[in-house]
This record gives C-alpha cells, sequence and structure tokens, in this order.
C-alpha cells in the first residue's frame, strides 16, 4: 500500500526538525558561553537538510540532516574590561549566536513539524476511510 | 447484468485510488523538503497518467530510439506514462529550493478529497450491488 510510505516520509522529516530545535535550544542556551570544555567561546551550529531517497520512502523522498555545521560568522566581541576572560585590549570573545536568527529558525522548525504531523493525521484518514471499503 | 460490469465500473475508481496514493506521496516528499536545499518540487499531470491507464497506453514516453543498439534514456519516475515534472516557481529562492508551501498544501489537501471521493464513489457502487442483491 503506497499510502503506507508517507509515514515514513513524514517521520525522516519530523525526525530531522527535532534535530534542527536540538540545536536551535543548544545556540540558544550557550549564547553567552564565553568558554567552554575545550576552552574556546562556543560556536553557533546549523544542520543542513539533504533529501532522503530510500526504500521506506518509496516513490517519494524523506529528509534528513546531513551534517551539523559550525557557523564560520566572526565571532561577537565585547568590550569588559573587567572580565577574567578579557584580553589585554579589554575585549571578550563572545559565541557568534544570533539570538534573532535562532527564534526564527526554531518557529520555522515547528511550522513545519507541525506540517509533518498534520500530513500523518491526513493519511491515517484516508487509510482508516480505505480500511471500511464495502462497509 | 450489474454484477458483471462491477469489475469494469470499480477497475476505474481503483486506478484513479492508485494514482492518487501514487501523488499524495509525492506531494508529502514536497511539503517534508520545504526546508531542504537545491529540493526542487516534483509532480506529475494526474489528467493524463488516468487517461494512459485507462487507455491501456502506460508506456514510458522517453527518448525515441531507432536502433536496438542505442542507449534507452531511463525511466525518470514517469507515472503510468505521465512523466515527472519539476515545478515553475513563481518565487525563487536564495538557496535552490522551490517548494510553494502554500500550494504544496493545497494540493495535497485537494489529492486528499479526491481520494476520499474515490472512495465514496466506490462505496456507493458496493451498496447498490448490495442493493440489488438483496432485493431490499
Amino acid at each position: 500500500m503506497s499510502l503506507f510510505n508517507v509515514f515514513n516520509i513524514a517521520s525522516s522529516a519530523m525526525t530531522a526538525q527535532s534535530q534542527r530545535l536540538n540545536v536551535v535550544a543548544s545556540n540558544l542556551s550557550n549564547a553567552e558561553s564565553a568558554t567552554s570544555s575545550t576552552g574556546q567561546p562556543y560556536r553557533s551550529r546549523q544542520v543542513v537538510f539533504s533529501t532522503l531517497h530510500s526504500a521506506a520512502t518509496g516513490v517519494g523522498s524523506g529528509v534528513k540532516v546531513s551534517k551539523v555545521i559550525e557557523d564560520p560568522a566572526p565571532m561577537r566581541q565585547i568590550y569588559e574590561p573587567k572580565h577574567p576572560l578579557a584580553n589585554p585590549e579589554g575585549y571578550v570573545t563572545m559565541p557568534n549566536v544570533n539570538v534573532v536568527d535562532e527564534m526564527v529558525n526554531m518557529m520555522s522548525a515547528s511550522r513545519s513539524y507541525q506540517n509533518s504531523v498534520d500530513m500523518m493525521n491526513t493519511t491515517k484518514t484516508l487509510l482508516l476511510k480505505t480500511l471500511t471499503l464495502g462497509q | 447484468m450489474m454484477i458483471s460490469k462491477t469489475d469494469d465500473a470499480l477497475g476505474f475508481h481503483l486506478n484513479a485510488l492508485n494514482l492518487r496514493g501514487h501523488r499524495h506521496q509525492i506531494l508529502a516528499s514536497n511539503v517534508v523538503n520545504a526546508d531542504t536545499p537545491n529540493y526542487k518540487a516534483k509532480d506529475f499531470d494526474f489528467q493524463k497518467a488516468l487517461q494512459n491507464v485507462v487507455s491501456g497506453n502506460t508506456s514510458h514516453s522517453g527518448l525515441a530510439v531507432t536502433s536496438s543498439r542505442h542507449i534507452q534514456s531511463p525511466d525518470t519516475g514517469a507515472v503510468a506514462g505521465a512523466k515527472m515534472m519539476y515545478r515553475i516557481p513563481n518565487q525563487p529562492s536564495i538557496d535552490g529550493n522551490t517548494v510553494d508551501m502554500d500550494s504544496e498544501r493545497a494540493r495535497f489537501l485537494d489529492n486528499s478529497i479526491h481520494y476520499e471521493a474515490n472512495i465514496a464513489f466506490i462505496n456507493n457502487h458496493l451498496k447498490n450491488v448490495m442493493a440489488a442483491l438483496q432485493g431490499a
């Protein structure tokens, strides 16, 4: 039954979007982490989506997170001479997390997730209707 | 006799239902890949596919070959002889993605309603046959 493949397609999207949401949460919570276990300030992470073709998705194609990249954008420099991590000029290197961007990313991810759930529900209705054929 | 015609009458709806199911998958892929860079939204001409199925001509219409030694053009996901085509974007985006979420959702909904309509037709037909059998 070809409609069952839609569940695989939608669930691949839900997995990918929740991973994106995870990365957003990591970025937002580390927006002020001037240092980390490696001694370097936190760098913003971004997911990269790619199309997923497999036997499970049938003629359609799902989506997967192909890699998580570190944002190459320059780090934020703030002037705070009293900060213990300040350099001799008095600047502290802060993470390159753009909080506004991350909030937009979060909204977009949650909308996409909702879309997938919606699609699954529609498909479920169609399959259930198909099961009641002739009754 | 109605029953001898049942197969003919249901056959059409069965084919339509199959094609609708197929298109459902393709539209679902378009929706889930709305955030994938360089993904191109795809679809096929449903009317043409159904016409092909009804007329029994579902051969894939690829490049014409005039010799048996020519390389056959690959069947790139043609559905019942209707070619899989890329959608023409009305608002191109910078990441090369051509999914327009609004129109894809609308098509998805349209396809679902048509699917349900097909099921309703089949159910009605079966009900009529049962009524004829039971003489109620």
